[in-house]
């Protein structure tokens, strides 16, 4: 029998996979849509006689022509080339979750599929359930008093606070003296980002050397100008802020909002109440924490929780039930009008839903307590590797449910960092684990989260793995530094993404600048592309 | 043993003896131990109260189907609503590509581990930039109204000017996002959104009202194309050299599904084309199916504008072969933070996969089809509606897939008519009458490739025996 401890090897796929637009053949077709009927051309005449002088389209556009077996296939084989957590994903920041096929099932049948937001809401009766029905179990687990789910992402969520904040203050009178957000460097780059894109001016807190920002810090930077507290706890790093109560209290103290970004909710789900802490409001990530899948990037939903004073400021509509009966509530004169058009991705909410009843409150809580053992005791074995140092080594108590670690004492022996060392990862199957956010407090650093889905052979199997790479450093660093050996293609070399002449987000542009352009012809240039200048700006 | 001390299927280490084993490894007493970061008066006071598990599969399964059961599908009934979200054809292969486990579960990974995902949303890029005569596709933003609004803060960025004007009939559902994108007036970043009447006789922009209103602080003028209430603009050409004259982008909203008869913006001036990507085998999912696209040629100064993420080809250390990989990665939130082009993160990437495959399968014949077919089916909705006695057709002979339909002389709401159409399995189109009051009782319908004349024919013959 196989030791938990013997690496694994792996193979991908690679099918040398044409680009689509280099496949089939003229006349082709995956698709055939019916002529219209003879009624309809008899009563209408030819559709091209239907279109405005002037606006008809005269190029055909340069797209592939193939059949619709091709292009299955196609898609198949690239299905194929994509790692996507086949093996063990252990993505800090992300908590990799199962995904439950049969819900998947679900979302994909008509009653949820083949609906329309704007259908009467007595014909919605099952989907706006559902929304109340999640809204009062985040309740629940954050006491909060109303939750939406416009947001298309955490970040979204984040902006939606933003949004929010500003009704808030508007409404007081002060939005022109309240222009400033709070957060720490550490904190998730949507937060500073999306308050600045809302119009405020942000200040970021640094990290004092046990993790978190000072007290001190904070108290010097609010001040009357003080709109928004954003922040999350604990960290990337597994450390917890144990001073968050003054921390909130200093800046209600002055009248600022609170908001928790409760990314890093799965290690203290069931444990703490964002309400109880103090908070006004606060955002939990149904694609991560609450079992919907990743997507690559979405669909996701931000859902955005507040307190009954902020209540009547959340984008419309709620969805809200009188009796029986449930209906969407754009009766809001306050709101701050709309993040996102509709009501959010149902499909997500309908999985986060399942998620909570699979789970249940112990099922939860459970899966918070596994999430902060299943860290620690990687973090032990990890601790065992030469070349990785631990965030804050001296900090003494056991992380929360990740924790950043770091190659720096690698990266110095024998010039293994964390790019090289992520993409050898993948040659065992395993995902190439995520680094940390900008900025990297932690030279090279990497932040691998077990959460609750992952065994405790799979976390062996990923230590194995570091620890081949970490013999591989010392001994043999090239076969790190030109990993990836067993991947679809080689190594990027990603030189042309900061070169408007070489980078091509489009086929047309790559062959524009690669395939036509003779080096110093001058096709390819911008000049070459924009017919009229003058129009173009 | 009671169900709550069963092994979760979800989760491993609930196995017996699991988390011990760890503990032990640890030298750790109890789990409690491995909290001793959280002080005590931090742990909440109120239980949690959550209904009780549904720990088999099966149970979970009966529940969400019954809840779910109790919503009406536009499958069983003949749904004519439109406005930001359109019921279209799904090809099964579109399906089957965007429920594999691979892209459905993947995070992130290397330009590498993660090719296949990769490549799929540069195709995205290529063939919404062949359909666009565009260079340029970002990553799909959150939805069509987001999209334009970072296109408008784009095009604030670019000019260093605050005004944007928009149509006077512009879908409020968008109009409510680009505004919160647009920021209160005591903002100082704040932009003015001015409107733009609309001509009466045809529903298009009213270019004299539109060149009145530009000017020296104006950044974008932003119009869509077919409107949101259907008609075809044609006088974009004008619009877009007004703009430039005076210094203005155009920004334009576009149905992709029409690009393949009608002229793409670019073709006429437009400097940012956004609009929507769920027409693009997506299905409704009751709105959860939206996305937006942000597209411009490649010229620098635009390009380091994005917002988002912008997939480019990359190349190898083997000769020839083809990467992809992030361009101009450290102008977003990622990189820059605050100092970034808006913000970025979790979109609606998966759904660009099922853009890809959709836009593979029809190809230009099937662009030129589909857009026919809807062009012709929808002017024939017209003229059956406009025969009904009581309905009139708002702008006839000027739309693409959605038109307006009059009720007024019919002595009813639209309210009254939708009810009684829903009780004969049919979803009316959206009512206009409270957000567009001038229009009297009206709505938008919409007739897409999904609608045979018999269905259209069907509907007239209802709303006569409704009204």
């Amino acid at each position: 029998m196989r030791k938990d401890s013997e690496l694994r090897e792996f193979h991908a796929a690679a099918w040398d996979e044409p680009v689509v637009m280099e496949l089939g053949r003229s006349g082709a077709r995956g698709q055939i849509f019916p002529a219209p009927e003879a009624e309809v051309t008899k009563t209408v005449g030819n559709a091209a006689s239907l279109i405005p002088d002037g606006m008809a389209r005269n190029d055909a556009p340069e797209l592939p022509e193939l059949t619709e077996f091709e292009v299955q296939r196609h898609y198949l084989h690239l299905s194929q080339q994509v790692l996507g957590m086949m093996g063990i994903s252990l993505f800090g920041t992300c908590t990799m979750k199962y995904n439950s096929k049969m819900v998947e099932q679900l979302i994909n049948r008509p009653e949820l599929a083949e609906t329309h937001p704007l259908q009467h809401p007595d014909a919605l009766q099952g989907t706006m359930q559902i929304i109340y029905d999640l809204d009062l179990m985040l309740r629940s687990l954050s006491g909060m008093q109303r939750f939406v789910f416009q947001a298309g992402g955490g970040a979204d969520a984040a902006y939606t606070m933003a949004a929010v904040a500003r009704a808030y203050w508007q409404e007081r009178g002060e939005l022109d003296t309240r222009d400033e957000v709070i957060t720490s460097v550490q904190a998730h780059p949507c937060n500073p980002a999306t308050s600045a894109a809302a119009g405020f001016k942000v200040i970021s807190l640094p990290l004092e050397e046990n993790g978190y920002p000072s007290l001190q810090a904070l108290k010097a930077a609010v001040s009357e100008r003080t709109a928004l507290l954003m922040i999350n706890n604990p960290d990337d790093m597994g450390i917890y802020n144990p001073e968050i109560k003054e921390w909130v209290k200093a800046v209600k103290e002055i009248g600022g909002l609170c908001f928790y970004d409760h990314a890093n909710f799965n290690g203290v789900m069931g444990k703490l109440s964002a309400r109880e802490l103090g908070f006004d409001a606060c955002m939990f990530m149904l694609h991560k924490t609450f079992g919907g899948p990743k997507g690559g990037g979405g669909p996701a939903v931000g859902a955005f929780g507040c307190s009954d004073e902020l209540v009547p400021y959340l984008p419309a509509p709620v969805i809200a039930k009188d009796g029986e009966r449930y209906f969407p509530d754009f009766d809001r004169p306050k709101s701050c009008g709309k993040i996102r058009e509709f009501w959010g991705n149902v499909p997500i909410v309908v999985r986060a839903y399942a998620w909570v009843r699979a789970m249940g409150a112990q099922g939860i809580d459970l899966a918070s307590d596994i999430s902060v053992v299943t860290n620690n005791y990687m973090d032990k074995k990890l601790g065992e590797i030469r070349g990785l140092e631990k965030s804050h080594p001296d900090f003494p108590k056991w992380r929360m449910e990740m924790t950043r670690w770091g190659l720096g004492p690698m990266q110095q022996d024998t010039g293994v960092g964390t790019v090289a060392a992520a993409n050898r990862m993948a040659d065992f199957g395993i995902d190439p684990w995520w680094m940390s956010h900008e900025p990297w407090v932690v030279p090279e650093p990497f932040t691998p989260e077990a959460g609750e889905l992952w065994s405790k052979e799979d976390i062996d199997q990923w230590v194995a793995a570091v620890q081949r790479i970490s013999d591989e450093a010392y001994s043999e660093p090239e076969t790190v530094l030109n990993a990836p050996h067993n991947q679809p293609i080689a190594r990027v070399k990603g030189d042309w993404m900061e070169d408007p002449d070489q980078w091509a987000m489009t086929w047309r542009a790559y062959v524009r600048k690669h395939l036509d352009a003779a080096p110093g012809s001058g096709a390819g240039t911008v000049d070459a592309i924009v017919a009229d200048p003058e129009n173009r700006g | 043993m009671s169900a709550a001390q069963r092994s979760h299927p979800w989760m491993a280490s609930s196995a017996p003896g699991q988390i011990e084993a760890m503990l032990e490894e640890l030298g750790a007493g109890s789990v409690k131990e491995l909290f001793e970061q959280i002080p005590q008066d931090h742990y909440r006071s109120a239980p949690l109260d959550l209904p009780p598990a549904l720990l088999s599969e099966s149970e979970l399964r009966s529940d969400l189907l019954a809840t779910l059961k109790r919503n009406d599908t536009c499958e069983e009934n003949l749904n004519f609503l439109g406005a930001g979200c359109w019921q279209h054809h799904v090809p099964g292969v579109v399906d089957e590509i965007v429920g594999r486990t691979e892209f459905v579960t993947n995070v992130w990974g290397s330009p590498q581990s993660d090719v296949g995902r990769n490549q799929a949303w540069f195709e995205f890029n290529s063939q919404l930039g062949a359909l666009l005569n565009m260079d340029v596709v970002q990553l799909p933003v959150y939805s069509w109204g987001c999209a334009a609004g970072h296109a408008i803060r784009m095009a604030a960025r670019l000019t260093g000017r605050n005004r944007v004007l928009i149509s006077a009939m512009s879908d409020p559902e968008r109009r409510a996002v680009i505004e919160t994108y647009c920021e209160p007036q005591e903002m100082d970043s704040h932009i003015t959104i001015e409107t733009v009447a609309t001509d009466p006789a045809t529903g298009r922009i009213d270019v004299a009202d539109l060149e009145a209103k530009l000017g020296d602080d104006v950044a974008a003028v932003y119009f869509e194309n077919p409107a949101y209430l259907g008609s075809i603009e044609t006088e974009g050409a004008t619009i877009a050299k007004s703009a430039a004259a005076a210094g203005a982008e155009t920004i334009v909203g576009v149905d992709p599904l029409s690009l393949g008869i009608l002229v793409p913006p670019a073709d006429y001036g437009a400097n940012i084309v956004v609009g929507p990507t769920q027409p693009l085998g997506v299905h409704m999912n009751g709105g959860g199916g939206v996305g937006g696209f942000i597209a411009s040629h490649d010229i620098e100064r635009y390009v380091r504008q994005f917002n988002g993420f912008l997939v480019s080809m990359d190349h190898t250390e083997v000769p020839g072969q083809h990467a992809f990989n992030l361009a101009c990665a450290h102008q977003n939130s990622y990189g820059l933070r605050e100092k970034a082009n808006d913000w970025t993160g979790n979109s609606v990437y998966l759904w660009v996969v099922a853009n890809a495959a959709y836009m593979s399968l029809l190809g230009p014949e099937g662009f030129r089809e589909i857009g026919e077919l809807i062009l012709s089916r929808a002017r024939y909705a017209a003229k059956r509606l406009a025969a009904v006695p009581g309905v009139s057709i708002r702008w006839p002979d000027t739309h693409f897939k959605e038109f307006v339909v009059d009720f007024t002389d019919a002595g009813k709401t639209v309210a009254e008519i939708n009810n009684a159409l829903r009780g004969r399995g049919i979803f009316g189109g959206k009512d206009l009458s409270s957000e567009l009051p001038d229009l009297g009782q009206s709505a938008l319908y919409c007739v897409t490739e999904i609608h045979t004349a018999s269905d259209i024919d069907r509907l007239a013959n209802t709303l006569e025996e409704v009204l």
